[in-house]
């Protein structure tokens, strides 16, 4: 009985965490951007410089009309926000925040989360699809042809660190973890932000949503709760990538004092990687499409590839 | 040669020094804004001052004001002298939804019964509350700021100068003539034409 009540709690746990971390990350992403274009961004929500604005906006959308376009698929269409958004939820449990703090310990951790973040992405895909509207349709192909370009990178990134680290835990990859890491995977790091952030559609790589040509993309005709789920499965897809980044290559809990503050340390790097996403963000214009596709296949995978083998020269004489 | 990705980072270290800055939103609601000087607001108006002259509203470009006035009756006060008359201004309003804000009245008014107010916060629900009608432009008075100082070394003010005359000459006809000081004439008919 108690191992049901201890699943259950851990359960709780990364549900809550699930539901505040991405709405802080948005709240960072608000006035961190505003500062950084001389602004201050909201201001009233709340009281106290505009703390309470994602609540308000997450009130608002649930008062919102349900609207589902005559012509879309409806089952596809309402199920999309779900399909993107429960992804990130499954990730975020098999991400470790201290030694032993995790959701659920996999063995073959990295790979799950790897293949779950994938699945996130068919969500706006469907949402696109399903639509029944040119803008949603080009920008749900858009996303198809970052999805394909991004995951390949990405996936190269994690397999050199996996690889240093012998083990696809995620966990005893954080264990096996050493400062020179850092060094070693500097290119893996580099390689595996970047594919991320475009993989979650996030500036400078939103050509999906790119608003000025496509309206908003995959989301052009969702309004009100769903569209709020496909916002919050974004910023839930920072906090994941911002974990995973940290656990894969700026070493999760290690730092001063880990035995006993070694969870801060993994919130503390996540949030710092989270802010370089924002940062990015405001720092950076979009990318065109060819710009885009160029930048995977010409700059990102065979800086992957020659991560691998320079990692694999690293395993062998090591070992 | 320049370092390849300078420029990324250029962009990063951009945002990041803004992000330090004091950022340069006007809270308005919470705090009045710092105008400037001769800020056009709302005209104001020195009921007192006008002589139903219709000169502001002949010149207005836009056709905002409205006056109305009558010829009052005053009587003689001497025996069998001819009665004056005198203009009453009954109505004086200016419609702010179509004033454009030129500031030709107000220059054009020859004895300074307009003038700039820089209070803005009038705006209504119905477009026929901004027409301010005169009891309203008169309370703007208050809001109007003294005249800016002058410059160290400008020349002073055409009223001044011709006060400061009229008073030196008036010494000077006293020291000469004590008696025909009294009957001097009224200065300032002739001393505002010597000076251009």
């Amino acid at each position: 009985m108690p191992e049901v009540v201890a699943v259950l709690l851990r359960v709780v746990v990364v549900l809550a965490a699930f539901l505040v971390v991405p709405l802080l990350v948005g709240q960072v992403e608000h006035k961190a951007m505003a500062h950084m274009q001389s602004r201050v961004g909201p201001m009233y929500a709340g009281m106290f410089h505009g703390w309470a604005q994602l609540v308000a906006d997450g009130v608002k959308f649930v008062q919102k009309e349900d609207v589902v376009p005559a012509a879309a698929d409806r089952t596809v269409f309402k199920l999309a926000p779900a399909v993107a958004l429960l992804p990130y939820l499954v990730a975020l449990l098999v991400v470790p925040l201290g030694p032993g703090l995790v959701g659920q310990d996999l063995d073959v951790g990295l790979f799950f989360v790897l293949a779950v973040m994938g699945a996130g992405v068919i969500g706006t895909l469907m949402g696109g699809w399903s639509s029944a509207n040119k803008y949603s349709l080009l920008g749900g192909i858009r996303v198809a042809a970052q999805l394909m370009a991004y995951e390949l990178p990405f996936v190269l990134a994690a397999a050199s660190v996996a690889m240093a680290a012998g083990t696809l835990s995620l966990t005893g990859i954080v264990e096996a973890w050493h400062p020179w890491w850092l060094l070693w995977q500097g290119i893996a790091l580099v390689v595996f932000f970047v594919s991320g952030l475009a993989e979650l559609q996030r500036p400078p790589f939103d050509m999906p949503v790119a608003d000025a040509e496509i309206v908003f993309g995959p989301y052009t005709e969702y309004g009100g709760l769903r569209f709020a789920l496909f916002i919050l499965a974004e910023y839930a897809g920072i906090v994941v990538l911002s974990a995973l980044t940290t656990v894969l290559f700026l070493g999760g809990w290690h730092g001063p004092f880990s035995d006993s503050i070694g969870w801060l340390w993994t919130l503390v790097k996540t949030f710092a990687v989270a802010f370089m996403v924002i940062w990015v963000r405001v720092a950076y214009p979009r990318m065109r499409e060819d710009q885009l596709q160029r930048v995977a296949w010409q700059g990102l995978v065979p800086l992957a590839l020659l991560q691998l083998a320079v990692t694999a020269v690293g395993v062998v004489m090591t070992a | 040669m320049r370092m390849p990705g300078s420029g990324l980072a250029k962009g990063l270290a951009v945002t990041l020094r803004t992000m330090g800055r004091r950022s340069v939103t006007a809270h308005y609601p919470d705090a009045l804004p710092e105008l400037p000087p001769r800020s056009r607001g709302v005209i104001a108006l020195i009921e007192e001052n006008c002589t139903s002259c219709m000169l502001c509203a002949r010149e207005c470009p836009a056709w905002c004001i409205y006056i109305d006035s009558h010829k009052d009756v005053v009587p003689a006060t001497t025996e069998g002298g001819k009665d004056k008359t005198r203009n009453v201004l009954d109505r004086f309003a200016i419609d702010f939804s179509i004033c454009m804000y030129c500031s030709i009245c107000i220059e054009v008014c020859p004895f300074d019964a307009l003038h700039w107010s820089p209070e803005f916060e009038y705006a209504e629900l119905d477009i026929r509350e901004l027409t301010h009608e005169k009891d309203r432009l008169r309370e703007w008075m208050w809001t109007v700021p003294a005249p800016a100082a002058l410059d160290v070394h400008a020349e002073p003010a055409k009223e001044i100068g011709t006060a400061e005359k009229a008073a030196e000459r008036t010494r000077a006809a006293e020291l000469s003539d004590p008696q025909a000081a009294i009957a001097a004439p009224e200065p300032d008919k002739s001393a505002g034409e010597g000076r251009g």
